[in-house]
């Protein structure tokens, strides 16, 4: 399997989710990669759409980046709906 | 237990005191129910042993539709041959998954492939055992299968996260593994001749004590538990899993009307559980090794699957390369 690249598989279930990444297969090319992935990720109707994706062709962050790319949105609390109190005659809103 | 024997390197677990700050930060992860994700860091052993043991485990998924491709042409019925085929097709995803959770540690798939086919690397002990007539692909599906759901319903919460992700799309294929081989022990059991039910009989009597060895030496001869169970990467004991499958065996035994190789095996009304005679560790132990009844023959068909299976794969390549050249 050595020249078979590997390709990162993303499937979309049918209720109109997200894809989601769901494992990876080796492939001698990106339609192959595609039958493998239904193959192997969708035996039993798990979703209506298939993405393949060269895992070199990923960029991820990393985990010492964690603090500077997440950090600054920790002290950020009014972007939440639950910080806005409200008197209760509002109701739910 | 598909993991039957992973060695960690170490029978001596560390204090935090006694560990460097990252791995003292990685273990209160792994404490706190976090996961540890591929580019996290983690000591060398860790990636090492989950390496071992999720290759084992692999290599046991592999391996083990063998037995089953044994009946596939001689199955009873189309409906039964269809279902089996289904099942053994689920077997290889199950191995397929875990080599792709393996190679997110830095793992090549070839390299242990080979491991596997040089006798480098083990897999479960089960697979060494033939399969003699069709009663065993019911009782492999439901003695077997049932095992290994035992096993790896906790490996869902282990500390890897790609590892315990394929063990979650795993386990939910495999309840309808071990119902369709019990439904075949069943029908025999009901509507079968006397000489079916006697093949029924005589596969349990084969298996029986195979399946309970499945989950690994007992506790007091298991020195790298403390290590992966500390990482979490193992959650219960052997003589702990082993003991729920027989607790939960023993009823659906009595069901089909069937008895158990074991003149000992007893239910306890104190403890609620059932007692068993001794497993014989060396036949275990000589399995394990490679001089089970089917080691070579087992190794052999793999080696011959991925050497003859070369030609499709440089001509899949070739095709691929030819498609690109024809676009560009
Ligand atoms: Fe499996
Ligand atoms: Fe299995
Ligand atoms: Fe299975």
């Amino acid at each position: 399997m050595a020249d078979w690249p590997l390709f990162e598989v993303f499937i979309r279930s049918k209720h109109g989710l997200n894809h989601k990444h769901v494992g990876s297969v080796h492939a001698a090319d990106r339609r192959m990669a595609i039958e493998n992935a239904r193959e192997l990720y969708t035996r039993r109707n798990e979703g209506v759409s298939i993405w393949v994706v060269p895992a070199s062709e990923i960029t991820a962050s990393s985990p010492d980046e964690k603090e500077p790319l997440f950090d600054p949105s920790n002290d950020k609390v009014y972007r939440h709906a639950s910080f806005y109190k409200l008197p209760k005659e509002v109701g739910h809103m | 237990m598909y993991a039957q024997l992973v060695e960690t390197g170490s029978n001596k677990l560390k204090t935090l005191d006694e560990m460097s700050p990252e791995e003292r930060q990685f273990q209160e992860r792994i404490n706190d129910e976090i996961k540890i994700e591929p580019k996290n860091w983690m000591p060398d052993a860790y990636r090492k042993t989950l390496i071992r043991q999720i290759s084992q485990h692999a290599h046991s998924e592999i391996v083990g539709m063998l037995p089953e491709g044994n009946w596939l042409t001689r199955a009873p019925t189309l409906k039964r041959k269809l279902q089996l085929m289904a099942k053994i097709q689920d077997e290889a995803g199950h191995g397929l998954y875990l080599y792709s959770s393996m190679e997110t540690l830095g793992a090549d798939r070839d390299e242990e492939i080979d491991k596997l086919h040089d006798g480098r690397a083990k897999y479960s002990s089960i697979f060494n055992y033939p399969t003699l007539n069709w009663a065993d692909m019911g009782t492999i599906g439901w003695l077997v299968d049932g095992a290994a759901i035992v096993n790896q319903v906790p490996l869902q919460r282990t500390s890897y996260g790609p590892y315990a992700r394929a063990m979650i799309r795993v386990c939910k294929e495999e309840s309808f593994h071990q119902r369709q081989g019990y439904q075949i022990l069943l029908t025999m059991m009901q509507e079968g001749t006397d000489d079916q039910k006697a093949m029924v009989q005589d596969s349990i009597n084969r298996f029986w004590w195979p399946a309970l060895m499945m989950f690994g030496p007992s506790d007091e001869n298991s020195p790298n538990s403390a290590q992966s169970m500390a990482w979490k990467i193992k959650r219960h004991s052997n003589d702990e899993l082993r003991q729920r499958f027989l607790d939960q065996t023993v009823p659906q035994l009595e069901l089909l009307g069937c008895t158990a190789p074991d003149p000992d095996l007893k239910y306890n009304q104190e403890t609620g559980h059932y007692e068993f005679g001794e497993i014989d560790w060396q036949e275990f132990f000589d399995v394990v090794k490679g001089n089970g009844p089917c080691n070579r023959e087992r190794i052999e068909a793999r080696r011959s699957a991925i050497d003859n299976g070369a030609w499709v794969r440089e001509a899949a390549v070739a095709h691929a390369a030819k498609r690109q050249h024809r676009a560009a």
